[in-house]
């Protein structure tokens, strides 16, 4: 199939036009060793079909960034049929320097010139023909967002495509010319192909060049030594990168008139920035963004208007009796209202989970159970594969809705603002501003956090970003946190809240220390530059976000029903079979595989407080927290349907407990009951659950955006020994309060060892 | 008209200058240059982070943020007339 391939600036509107030519046929994947998106599509109203690949929003095709290698190796490796360069229009300046990089490639090129709808709003006028003839290649005006002149340009790339076209440069009017064409002559000798780019890049000294071309470098050199510029010296990539722009000055920026003469003129960016990044308001109106992110996604009493206007529960009006919603009408209507009027994100979550999910699900369960198949496989079906896979896609709604959001902040131009706003207060822990909206979506839901981190530019700031996500305790964490906490009041200490608050505290605390650890040891670097286009606020398209959105969801249901899924059944089958492979029921799982690797290695948590100490009950901790990998709740389930074999086994005097009970409060009360957990040990257990290994789903997320093997198990080997040393401190400080200072006094020693070395470190170099 | 000879660093909000040259590390200077930092442009300091930290100019008709630490790479001619 003939391809074209999209190359642009960020924020030029790549994203969109890639959508308008290939609607619904659109693929993501991967560029082969980087996790930069990869979209493929085809486009089909012309003669033959045309596939379209859209090459990562880069500025310029330096060696620095991965974005700039893949486009660049893409157009020079690949060789596809045509190269669309899209160019902002109402920014032809800067957008051009691009342009002259790719018409030094020895391949055939149209220009889009986008944006059209706004260069005319403004009442400018860019004149494309006299652009076309100092270009040399087809331009097309167009306007991605509405559509317009799209056929126009895939036609005029359609007759370019089999022309062959050869590389011309806009360096021949600065004093390189000779050296650039001796260099050409010599590597088309050699049979190279694109050579007028080489050459180009020989003379910019580019690292990924230089090692190819090794015996040119040696000419390049040596007229080094002749040619000394005024302002440069022998700087030559400076040359060459102000040769370019002084061309695009001289030659194309007469293409464009503009009708307000002043160069810096207010626009309505600026003025919108005005307050947005206001040196008062700008921090108070971020904190109020994030909080409608989270309000709009999570709140059970939407605006606050069922507190308010005391509005009544469905209890109230007689809707919903013992046995659930009086008929299916009420149930949906429950879903939107009850007492107070949900959010958008939970009246979203609750149709898919209760309507969708709960109904289709429960009807199969139903038939299942009712088919005759032997128990072990009901149980197989039943709880193990239908109950874990509606265990991972009941995410998706939380999923969906932050990502939507964030998109939304991303596209609209936001997000630029927050880096800004927050850079130097995250430079200070080695990370960018754009680190921190990541790590805060943390506390929803660890999988978009984790997609997100994409943003980021440098690769070990994405690596310790991820990494810390799981530490801002999710959605699905909290009910760990209520239950236990709730138990440990009933047991008469303590108030739920604090204990809830200060395990959010520890979190974001650990996540912290965490950072400024590994900035300072294995992931360490120079804090990444920070040099960035502030992009022009635009509203964002609801095509666009909805293909997004399309992507993600598919990549996660993908994902869930095939890793995580076969995670899921691993953890079922380790949970309701013996080592003699008979099936056991709920009531037995003190005997099945699970619970005896929990016996087994009960003591390497004693120095956690839930280890040997707590005798022979002291696995169902243990075994909780494995099947909480499946889904973090599954920590609470998991002590109710335990409770069950426990008091069986101890014959427990539990009085009026409901250990069913949804809150879990009970369940863990009964566990306490049974292995005389101390409070510190519980409020370890807590630690330990939110700082260790996330649900598979994040696993997996994790995996996906980790590239690297080493990099990935490097980070499950982060999760378990960053919540074993936690959870270790919470237990041993709460039980004895003198061992602080030792661990402070530890604490200390590190970190002095830590700096000591980097000194030295720094001197060698 | 008053001219002298300062880094970007130093401007303050509402100056505007011409780029005299840029220094710096390799990667960059190789950034600044690609985002159209180059000598003889006029660049005007619109505003500063609200923690004084980064700062955004204007040039070539497009909105640019970056830090002192990388501003301090840029020489710069004041010219508020």
């Amino acid at each position: 199939m003939i391809r074209f391939a999209l190359a642009g600036n960020p924020n030029s509107g790549k994203t969109t036009l890639f959508n308008g030519l290939t609607g619904s046929t659109a693929h993501v994947g991967n560029w082969p060793g980087v996790t930069v998106d990869k979209k493929e599509g085809v486009y089909k109203k012309l003669n033959e079909p045309i596939q379209i690949i859209d090459l990562p929003g880069i500025y310029s095709l330096s060696p620095y960034t991965p974005e700039e290698v893949v486009a660049r190796n893409y157009i020079l490796d690949e060789q596809p049929d045509c190269v669309i360069n899209i160019v902002d229009a109402t920014n032809l300046e800067r957008n051009l320097y691009l342009t002259t990089q790719i018409m030094e490639i020895d391949v055939p090129m149209v220009i889009a010139l986008n944006m059209m709808d706004e260069v005319e709003k403004e009442g400018d006028v860019i004149y494309e023909k006299y652009l076309e003839l100092e270009l040399g290649v087809p331009v097309v005006k167009i306007s991605a967002l509405k559509e317009q002149g799209l056929d126009e340009l895939m036609e005029r790339a359609y007759n370019s495509y089999k022309k062959d076209r050869s590389g011309v440069t806009v360096l021949k009017e600065t004093s390189l010319n000779h050296l650039i064409n001796d260099v050409k002559i010599a590597l088309k000798g050699q049979k190279v192909l694109n050579p007028l780019f080489h050459a180009v890049k020989l003379v910019e000294s580019d690292e990924l060049e230089v090692s190819m071309h090794n015996n040119i470098v040696a000419m390049v050199e040596e007229f080094k030594n002749t040619h000394q510029d005024s302002t440069f010296g022998t700087d030559f990539e400076a040359l060459v990168a102000d040769g370019r722009y002084k061309y695009i000055c001289k030659h194309f920026s007469p293409a464009i008139k503009k009708k307000n003469k002043d160069k810096f003129k207010e626009t309505k960016s600026n003025k919108a920035d005005k307050i947005l990044t206001h040196k008062i308001w700008g921090i108070p109106i971020f904190i109020l963004v994030l909080f409608s992110i989270f309000h709009l996604t999570f709140a059970e009493d939407f605006l606050y208007l069922g507190s308010i206007f005391n509005l009544p529960s469905l209890e109230d009006l007689g809707l919903v009796n013992e046995h659930g919603p009086i008929n299916f009408g009420v149930k949906l209507l429950s879903c939107i209202y009850d007492g107070a009027i949900f959010s958008p994100g939970c009246i979203i979550n609750n149709l898919w989970n209760e309507v969708i999910i709960g109904e289709i699900f429960g009807a199969l369960q139903t038939l299942i159970e009712n088919s005759g198949l032997s128990y072990w496989a009901v149980g197989l079906l039943n709880n193990g594969i239908i109950d874990g896979i509606c265990g991972v896609l009941s995410f998706l709604p939380w999923i969906l809705v932050l990502f939507m959001l964030f998109s939304i902040l991303e596209d609209s131009g936001y997000m630029a603002r927050i880096a800004f706003i927050l850079d130097k207060l995250f430079r200070k822990f080695g990370l960018s501003g754009r680190a921190f909206l990541p790590m805060i979506m943390g506390f929803g839901c660890s999988v978009p956090a984790m997609i997100n981190t994409r943003t980021l530019a440098d690769s070990k700031e994405k690596i310790a970003t991820i990494r810390v996500i799981p530490f801002f305790s999710c959605g699905a964490k909290l009910p760990i946190l209520t239950a236990i906490s709730g138990a440990i009041v009933a047991g008469g200490v303590g108030n739920a809240d604090i204990i809830t608050f200060g395990m959010y505290l520890l979190g974001i605390t650990c996540a912290i220390i965490s950072v400024l650890f590994m900035r300072s040891t294995t992931l360490k670097g120079e804090t990444p530059p920070f040099i960035m286009e502030l992009p022009t606020y635009r509203l964002p398209r609801f095509k666009n976000l909805m293909l997004h959105l399309w992507d993600k969801a598919k990549h996660f249901i993908e994902k869930a029903f095939t890793i995580i899924l076969a995670s899921t059944i691993v953890i079922w089958v380790l949970t309701h079979f013996n080592f003699g492979w008979s099936f056991l029921g709920d009531d037995k799982i003190n005997n099945s595989i699970l619970a005896n690797i929990g016996k087994l290695v009960q003591p390497i948590f004693t120095p956690l407080g839930f280890g040997s100490q707590l005798g022979e009950f002291g696995w169902v901790f243990i075994v909780a927290a494995v099947v909480g990998l499946i889904a973090k709740e599954n920590v609470i389930t998991t002590f109710s349907t335990l409770a069950t074999c426990v008091i069986a086994i101890l014959s427990l005097e539990i009085g009026g407990l409901d250990y069913m009970a949804e809150d879990g409060i009970d369940a863990v009360r009964v566990m306490i009951m049974a292995t005389n957990i101390s409070v510190p040990a519980l409020i370890s257990f807590i630690a330990f659950n939110m700082t260790t290994i996330p649900c598979f789903a994040a696993v997996a997320t994790a995996r996906a955006e980790l590239n690297e093997k080493n990099t990935f198990s490097g980070t499950l080997l982060f999760w378990i020994f960053a919540s074993y040393v936690i959870a270790s401190v919470i237990y041993t400080v709460g039980t004895w309060w003198w061992t602080l200072f030792i661990w402070l006094a530890v604490f200390a020693i590190v970190g002095v060892i830590i700096k000591l070395r980097n000194k030295s470190l720094k001197k060698e170099n | 008209m008053k001219k002298k000879e300062i880094t970007l660093d130093e401007f303050r909000i509402g100056d505007k200058g011409f780029v005299l040259n840029v220094l710096g590390e390799k990667r960059v200077k190789r950034r600044l240059f690609d985002m159209g930092i180059t000598p003889g442009i006029e660049i005007y300091l619109r505003k500063k982070a609200p923690l004084g930290d980064p700062i955004e100019i204007t040039l070539r008709g497009y909105e640019l943020t970056l830090r002192k630490d990388e501003a301090k790479n840029v020489i710069m001619e004041v010219n508020n007339d």
